[in-house]
């Protein structure tokens, strides 16, 4: 029992991940009708924004420490960074320490101006294009941005760290009256599943509950009619891709503290997030969010050893494989609609 | 010639004399000069060019024909490299078994593959290949270690049995790759003058063998059977329609492919006998992709030339270094230099890929057709020019001739 108790937990994480950025993917898909191929690079650049972010906290100058001295007698070297010098040093060690959480207010708006950049600058003129092309150049300005990436930072992992109050593990076991220790759960990884939580919700209310979420849907399902009204409904889905790539981009600011982020991790999320979006059914916002944790959860179950002994490597392709029955058995995915995309 | 038409005999002309006089046309500076930096006239590097072209071939039959974009097409040439590697390790160094084995393995593997995948079209069709593709790719590296032997990657080593072959030579090392005798790796070498050619045994096999390729794939272009997967491209509902089921032809296709692919894969491993899992993983697929796209897809030569095109500037691209621009914008003032360098600079080296990215891009939005495509433009261009100049001409003439 405490063991898939666990696992789920486990799943949830990495299901929150794949969750958020298929719900991006979904909405391209459902609004532009566009295969967005450099989604996981938004992702990448998102997780780039903490790391930015944390660098220019910790810009400093150095003051010489009368009191110390190194090693070799000379008066020590102390390097003050300026966030300090400017809000006092309690104030400034916070910031530093909390510079993941304040990132997501920094790459919001980068991530919608990127967002809404890539959208006017280059995707615009691809929707009278076949599929095909969609793909391609997508993939190209993936392999661009990640090189770009890498040639700033690094091809090297950069470790991130979450802020000091949320490091160490929750005893989940111990909280449900089982004996301690049984359930550890990290605490970030519970803030991620809540976070995740909160931008789906927030996502699904904004498109549910305002009146340019009702636009878009009438858009998504009829975008010629929507048009004959007299609304932009251009500008509409422009914006709707930038808020697209807000979600990828919070999803990677949020996970660096679980995964020190590198330049191609966007690639490795991209294949699996493509998996998610096909299994959810292509264009349906609740299926992609349904399959991302359903298929979090299943690659975490696939990784316990009880499972891994009955059959060996099932951890490694258990997602391909649900995939591959899910598109042969039901082929518009688990919660697809009538039409989009039948071919 | 063959059965081709004369168009279609001067192409395949062409591509055979490119191809068995490459060390010659691609080794035009004499070694030593400041250009010789340039040359690809070395074995290995021509060995990569028809190799790849062999598998963009191969691969712009299912895309070019059928419009089909897998995206996990480096699976077979994985598997078709691991083939020949066991087969080496097994039966003997000759590189043709090795080489039947990884298009037999190649093609079986691709048979199941296709079978699955070819049940839906478009973009599930790509992201079913590529969900194989990683699978295979994800297995490689861990439970089929006994087979793979994992992030080593397999290699030969001393005491593998090779039942017709020998164990180890007599000097106690692992025997190479050979053609009954004739070595791989043997390279025959013209000093002309400050020249420097090289005639390497691997890469006359490949080049030939690539020159078959090319022309099953003319074969397969001009025939019923291309015309109805250009079909299949043109409108798959209309063939249905008409009563055809189109699954059979896109199938063998694919497999047609995946065999080229094993073809290339079974290749590589003759050239250098060691097989690693990072030839399957799914950036691998967008290379070929890319060669073929940048080439210009559905067209006969474009593929060959997209390879060509990629491997060299990979090659000499990634040979570009600070001090190399600083060489060349020597004659600019100083901070003009500098300046210069500096942007340059991310392109360059192991930016090579940003580059290659940027082009990738730029042919995508403004050359659908790739490179095949910029040709004709230009030559049309040319053309309707020097067309005009006579109309000119003509005019004048004319007008001088009414006066």
């Amino acid at each position: 029992m405490d063991a898939i108790l666990l696992q789920t937990l486990n799943g949830l994480d990495k299901g929150s991940a794949y969750a958020l950025i298929a719900l991006g993917l979904t909405l391209i898909f459902g609004t532009l009708g566009v295969v967005n191929f450099a989604h996981g690079a938004l992702f990448m650049i998102g997780a780039f924004c903490a790391v930015t972010l944390s660098r220019i906290f910790s810009w400093s100058y150095t003051v010489i420490d009368e009191t110390k001295t190194d090693f070799l007698g000379n008066p020590l070297k102390v390097d003050v960074p300026y966030v300090q010098a400017w809000f006092g040093d309690e104030m400034g060690a916070a910031i530093i320490d909390w510079s993941v959480p304040l990132a997501i207010i920094f790459a919001i708006p980068i991530m919608i101006f990127i967002g809404y950049a890539m959208e006017r600058g280059l995707i615009k003129h691809f929707y009278k294009r076949p599929h095909a092309d969609q793909i391609l150049v997508t993939f190209g300005l993936a392999i661009v941005l990640q090189e770009v990436v890498k040639y700033y930072f690094g091809a090297n992992p950069i470790p991130t760290p979450a802020p000091d109050a949320f490091k160490g593990s929750f005893d989940f076991g111990a909280f449900l009256g089982m004996e301690p220790n049984a359930i550890i759960y990290p605490y970030w990884r519970m803030v991620y599943f809540m976070f995740a939580g909160i931008i789906i919700a927030g996502v699904f209310a904004f498109l549910q509950f305002t009146t340019f979420g009702m636009v878009v849907r009438a858009g998504m399902a009829d975008r010629e009619t929507v048009g004959l009204l007299g609304i932009n409904i251009d500008r509409r889905f422009t914006i709707m891709f930038g808020i697209a790539a807000a979600v990828a981009g919070l999803a990677g600011v949020m996970y660096t503290p679980i995964n020190s982020p590198n330049y191609h991790m966007g690639m490795d999320f991209l294949v699996l997030s493509f998996v998610v979006v096909v299994v959810g059914g292509m264009g349906s916002l609740p299926g992609a969010v349904l399959a991302g944790f359903m298929l979090g959860i299943l690659e975490s179950f696939a990784s316990m050893n009880a499972i891994k002994s009955l059959i060996p490597g099932i951890d490694q392709i258990i997602i391909y494989l649900v995939a591959i029955v899910i598109l042969l058995t039901r082929p518009r995915g688990l919660m697809g609609r009538k039409g989009v995309m039948e071919d | 010639m063959f059965g081709l038409d004369s168009k279609d005999s001067k192409l395949l002309l062409i591509v055979a004399v490119l191809a068995l006089a490459a060390p010659f046309i691609l080794n035009p500076f004499p070694a030593g000069s400041e250009l010789a930096q340039f040359n690809a006239g070395y074995p290995d590097l021509m060995q990569r060019f028809v190799i790849f072209g062999i598998f963009a071939i191969g691969f712009n039959i299912l895309f070019g024909l059928t419009g089909y974009l897998s995206f996990g097409h480096a699976a077979f040439l994985g598997v078709g490299s691991y083939s020949a590697v066991w087969m080496f390790k097994l039966l003997s160094m000759n590189v043709i078994p090795a080489i039947i084995l990884s298009v037999i393995v190649a093609g079986l593997f691709s048979l199941l593959i296709g079978y699955v995948s070819l049940r839906r079209s478009g973009i599930y069709f790509s992201i079913l290949t590529l969900a194989f593709a990683q699978m295979s790719f994800n297995l490689a590296y861990s439970v089929l270690t006994p087979i793979t032997n994992g992030e080593t990657g397999l290699q030969l080593t001393l005491d593998d049995p090779r039942v017709l072959g020998q164990t180890a030579t007599a000097d106690g090392s692992i025997p190479v790759t050979n053609l009954f005798g004739l070595e791989m790796r043997s390279t025959y070498e013209l000093v002309l003058g400050a020249w420097n050619f090289q005639f390497n045994a691997g890469y006359y096999l490949s080049a030939v063998i690539m020159l078959a390729s090319f022309y099953m794939a003319i074969r397969i272009f001009r025939s019923p059977f291309g015309l109805m997967l250009r079909a299949v491209k043109t409108n798959q509902t209309r063939l249905n329609y008409t009563g055809m089921n189109s699954r059979p032809y896109t199938l063998a296709a694919f497999v047609v492919s995946g065999m080229y692919a094993g073809l290339a894969g079974g290749l590589m491993a003759s050239m250098d006998p060691l097989a690693g899992a990072e030839r399957m993983q799914w950036t691998a697929s967008g290379e070929v992709v890319l060669m073929t796209i940048l080439g210009g897809a559905g067209t006969l030569l474009g593929p060959v030339l997209g390879a060509g095109f990629i491997k060299y500037f990979e090659n000499i691209f990634s040979k570009i270094n600070d001090n190399v621009l600083h060489g060349w914008f020597a004659f600019l003032p100083d901070g003009m230099e500098d300046l210069l360098v500096t942007i340059v600079h991310p392109f360059v080296g192991k930016g090579w890929h940003l580059t290659l990215g940027l082009l990738f891009m730029m042919v995508v939005i403004f050359l659908p057709g790739g490179l095949i495509e910029g040709g004709q433009r230009l030559g049309k261009l040319l053309r309707r020019k020097s067309a005009k100049q006579d109309d000119e001409d003509a005019n004048k003439s004319a007008s001088t001739a009414a006066e």
